[in-house]
């Protein structure tokens, strides 16, 4: 039984908005990026269903580049993290507002 | 056979998805995100990429989600409390992402046909195929690029040292 292209599509935009949605509702900083990594994860669904579509590598090929990207992004954003709350003593992005004003 | 594999790991993503969105405490969100990367490496394999689905289980269950739940543990994070702020974003949030959601899922649904459908007992006959060709590109086409994110990864480790490192 084949499943057409448009299903994992319209399931990479269901994740697609969940993490849009978790991204403006969650409060704690970590969790927020967590939500950036699972709408990166949406968009390489989207690629790689694309990629088989038109019988092409290179979606597959820039996925992979995707994932290197998020690694090192994970890496010092967590970093970030880690000197933000040792300066501020918080995780909640309300508190944090030393640019304000 | 492909349809029942779709169905059961696309619902078992969404659940985790929405369980990620539920859930109070950033341990439990890490988690069910694990859950979500899983099932999305299976449906990776059902689109005939073989060695991405390798890679998603290895890269990012792996690595990158042992490292938020490393930092979790680390900074000791409990709950998060709800704030004034929001119950604002909550009323801007939901609509916003169910209107994305709509439009990306009219676009996808009115050219289903132009898209076509995929059949997993093609690629099963030459599965061999997919990590070759991926080879050859990665290390013929693109081999400055594939040589450059090894520089990138080592400037973002440098600069989480420097970055993590206690002030003297």
């Amino acid at each position: 039984m084949t499943v057409p292209i448009s299903y994992y599509l319209v399931l990479a935009a269901v994740l697609f908005s969940i993490g849009a949605a978790s991204f403006l509702i969650k409060r704690n900083i970590i969790t927020i990026f967590m939500s950036i990594e699972l709408m990166l994860n949406a968009v390489n669904l989207t690629f790689v269903a694309f990629a088989h579509m038109w019988h092409q590598i290179t979606g597959q090929i820039f996925v992979f580049f995707v994932m290197v990207v998020a690694a090192a992004e994970a890496a010092v954003g967590l970093a970030i993290i880690i000197a933000i709350f040792r300066t501020r003593q918080t995780l909640n992005v309300d508190q944090v507002n030393l640019l304000k004003n | 056979m492909q349809l029942a594999l779709f169905i059961i790991f696309g619902l078992l993503a969404v659940a985790g998805a929405i369980n990620f969105l539920l859930q109070r405490h950033p341990i439990n969100s890490a988690l069910s995100l694990v859950v979500v990367m899983m099932s999305l490496a299976v449906l990776y394999w059902s689109l005939g990429a073989e060695f991405l689905a390798a890679a998603q289980v290895i890269v990012y269950s792996g690595a990158i989600m042992v490292l938020f739940v490393f930092v979790v543990m680390l900074l000791n994070a409990g709950e998060e409390e709800r704030t004034h702020g929001s119950r604002a974003a909550y009323f801007a949030g939901i609509p916003g992402a169910a209107a994305v959601f709509c439009l990306l899922s009219f676009v996808f649904l009115t050219n289903s046909k132009a898209f076509g459908s995929t059949d997993i007992t093609s690629h099963l006959t030459h599965a061999v195929n997919n990590i070759a060709e991926i080879s050859q590109v990665l290390f013929k086409d693109l081999l400055l690029p594939f040589e450059v994110t090894s520089i990138l990864i080592l400037v973002a480790i440098l600069g989480a040292v420097v970055l993590a490192r206690k002030e003297q």
